[in-house]
């Protein structure tokens, strides 16, 4: 069993959780991924890594309201257990890497995360300001009233952009229009790195191609085991098939098929789930969050 | 009963079993046991006992069976076999112990497999436990893998005083016998977890949720955490797929997960969340066990199931009554068939496979006689789920992560037959993890071997 030592309410259906596992708190880096089970009924949930602290042997989580287990996650209080939690599951971050350090230290980098995938980026962003590289951050949100983890942002960003789909807080855009306009300004990155939902880095890994900025992807597809036993969460990356849980969750964005991928996250999806995601999302539903997916 | 024939075994309706879980084969009641013990020769130079992987003094039990001392029966098995009520169900007896039997050659060989489940069904309705070790020898030894390799090797260990802790990568505990066999063969509930539990009372500790490898390496255990050595049990995990096109396809499934979503996960019973496919026609691609446990437990969730398999019936890999139980329920077998491809509709789900027969050529390295496709014969088949099952590898999540452990092109593990010795001073291994995918009886063996070389090891250190 596993402890929730912290539960903060991030957003109406955003919730950040510090769970008690020593074994993962004390291998896990940037990048990786756990897999939480919360009771004998629930699904076993892959949920990125968002923070860890090696001494308290905590790692942070944060889970959305996507399918029915995470709705009945968001019921746990501080004090109670989650049944399972494993991990640290796939590779870590190449950039997170000591053995990287002087090659990363050479780029200029920018990371563009996008609703959920806000929460994954700052463990990498905060492990680069730790050993003195500042990137700049672009945390791109529907609305003002969606934003969270800003000042954590803050604390380990080199430059931090804030945008709104609808303008109501920061740059009235989209990340990729963001990074758009930065580039115009003159900025030159020699690196990104994208997490969220798969329709946006979709479109990001299409400007950056464009502007010639290698970029990583963070991929969330439907996964059972998380440990390369049942191939659900295969994709086509360069023309190969490749287990994300294994051989990822991280790839080079420029070669990931996105079309494949997110009509496989469609697998599971009853049209009473579909009906329920659209209702809820609106205009900015593009169908790409599966059952496990947006909290990258 | 003249002796040529066994006592037949008690079996739900084809009908009936078709649209449930529930277990297949009843099994024997104590007449009926007895019954069929009575045919044993008692041979003074039993074969069975050579057919056996784990050696299991076979003559002696069923002799207890015949006087009806069923508890007796049972600690001669348990002196051998960590996994009898398992063991019992999904051995292939016909080419091991059974397979041996002399009553086999004019008759019906005994029913040593159905004995076997009875003694270990008996003597669990009965709260009898395996005997437990005198006192600890105060030595530790690491088990990566709760499967059936890693359970007798810790079952074995644990009887000779050593204080074991399997590790498990999954949230429960059985490996293959959790997440690969379906309900209907191998009851969860009531036969594995109360297998594990007789393990458990040997005094192993399970560690769930530790992915060995990611949460802690195995330098780390033996470092850090005070084990004297190690055994990999760690199964044969990566699932294969053809490589055809269309196989990103939705609907297409491996067997891996299209069980795992079933069993482990327990998508079939009201109440679980985890979501799986109901198709409502199924092609299921290869002829092994997995391919009838994957078909089978499609069909009870209301599908209409093929299997397709590229060479013929003599040539099923499958265990012979898995195939027969198949039939029975109306699983359609089409054989010396291949697929070319997985047919996809314009957003991305299956919509049918296309198929090439075969015939059979020459017998190629295994000495079975390959197919050969004959040109011109594709047809189509209309569907909405394919399930892979063409085997696993192994995974490389520990070979990739212990320095000094050597592997195969295959990427198995390479390790002593006789005593799983790999080549890394003080690790072990053994199943499939070292041989790829086989049965469940072979993986014990191997634990059983490792065991003795552990022992062997740790009493020379």
């Amino acid at each position: 069993m596993y402890q929730i030592v912290r539960r903060q309410q991030l957003q109406s259906n955003i919730v950040l959780m510090d769970i008690k596992a020593p074994r993962v708190a004390k291998e896990c880096l940037p990048g990786q991924f756990i897999i939480a089970k919360m009771d004998e009924f629930g699904e076993r949930i892959p949920l990125t890594i968002c923070d860890y602290d090696r001494e308290k042997e905590t790692v942070t989580i944060v889970v959305q309201t996507i399918g029915a287990g995470t709705e009945r996650m968001m019921d746990l209080k501080e004090g109670d257990f989650l049944m399972d939690f494993v991990g640290p599951l796939g590779c870590p971050s190449e950039l997170c890497l000591e053995k990287n350090l002087e090659e990363t230290r050479k780029k200029k980098i920018v990371f563009i995360g996008g609703g959920l995938g806000t929460a994954p980026v700052y463990p990498q962003v905060k492990w680069l300001h730790e050993h003195g590289i500042d990137a700049d951050v672009i945390i791109g949100y529907r609305n003002k009233d969606l934003l969270f983890y800003e000042e954590e942002m803050r604390s380990v960003a080199g430059n931090l952009y804030v945008t709104t789909d609808d303008g109501s807080y920061g740059f009235h855009g989209n990340g990729c229009q963001q990074l758009q306009a930065l580039v115009d300004e003159g900025k030159k990155y020699d690196l990104c790195v994208s997490i969220g939902p798969m329709i946006m880095m979709k479109f990001v890994c299409l400007l950056t191609k464009e502007l010639g900025i290698p970029t990583i992807v963070s991929m969330n597809p439907i996964m059972v085991d998380g440990t390369g036993m049942c191939g659900a969460c295969r994709l086509v990356v360069d023309g190969k098939v490749k287990f994300a849980c294994v051989d990822g969750p991280e790839f080079d964005g420029h070669l990931v098929d996105f079309d494949q991928a997110m009509k496989r996250m469609q697998q599971y999806k009853s049209e009473e789930g579909r009906a329920k995601l659209a209702y809820e999302e609106g205009d900015t539903h593009h169908g790409g969050c599966g059952h496990c997916g947006g909290d990258k | 009963m003249d002796g040529f024939v066994r006592v037949p075994v008690r079996e739900q309706e084809p009908k009936v079993r078709a649209t449930n879980f529930e277990e297949v084969c009843y099994g024997y009641n104590e007449e009926e046991a007895v019954a069929e013990a009575s045919r044993c020769l008692n041979c003074k130079n039993p074969l069975c006992v050579q057919g056996c992987p784990v050696s299991i003094n076979i003559p002696a039990f069923i002799a207890q069976v015949k006087e009806g001392n069923f508890e007796a029966a049972y600690q001669i098995i348990s002196e051998s076999s960590a996994l009898p009520a398992i063991c019992g169900r999904v051995c292939p007896q016909e080419s091991q112990c059974e397979g041996k039997c002399i009553r086999g050659i004019k008759g019906e060989a005994i029913a040593i497999g159905k004995l076997e489940r009875f003694v270990a069904d008996w003597a669990r309705e009965h709260g009898i436990k395996p005997k437990k070790a005198e006192g600890s020898n105060g030595h530790k030894v690491a088990v990566i893998g709760s499967g059936p390799a890693g359970l007798t090797c810790a079952g074995d260990l644990a009887k000779l005083g050593y204080d074991v802790t399997i590790f498990e990568a999954l949230h429960q505990a059985g490996g293959v016998l959790s997440y690969g066999i379906p309900e209907f063969r191998l009851p969860k509930d009531k036969v594995v977890a109360a297998e594990v539990e007789n393990v458990k009372s040997l005094g192993v500790k399970i560690e769930t949720n530790v992915v060995i490898g990611k949460s802690v390496k195995i330098d780390e255990l033996m470092a850090e955490e005070g084990f004297e050595a190690v055994f990999i049990g760690s199964g044969a995990g990566l699932p294969r797929f053809m490589g055809i096109p269309g196989e990103q396809a939705n609907g297409v499934f491996s067997a891996n997960e299209f069980l795992t979503r079933n069993n482990l996960m327990k998508a079939f019973k009201e109440g679980y969340e985890t979501p799986i496919s109901h198709g409502k026609k199924v092609v299921v691609v290869g002829g092994g066990n997995v391919a009838m446990d994957a078909a089978r437990t499609a069909l009870r969730l209301g599908a209409e199931v093929h299997i397709v398999y590229r060479r013929g019936e003599e040539e099923l890999p499958a265990r012979k009554e898995e195939v027969h139980h198949a039939k029975e329920e109306g699983i359609i077998f089409d054989l010396l068939q291949n697929p070319t491809e997985i047919l996809v509709d314009e957003n991305g789900w299956v919509k049918g496979i296309r198929i090439i027969k075969m015939e059979l050529g020459e017998p190629d390295e295994s000495g079975r006689r390959s197919p050969v496709e004959i040109p011109g014969s594709e047809y189509d088949i209309e569907c909405d789920t394919v399930i892979m099952s063409l085997g696993t590898s192994p995974n490389p999540l520990i070979s990739s992560t212990t320095e000094g452990l050597e592997t195969n092109r295959r990427k198995c593990i390479v390790a002593d037959e006789t005593n799983g010795q790999t080549s890394k001073c003080a690790v072990f291994a053994g199943g499939d993890a070292v041989t790829g995918a086989a049965t469940v009886i072979l993986a014990m063996g191997a634990g059983k071997a490792a065991a003795k070389g552990i022992h062997e090891y740790l009493s020379n250190k």
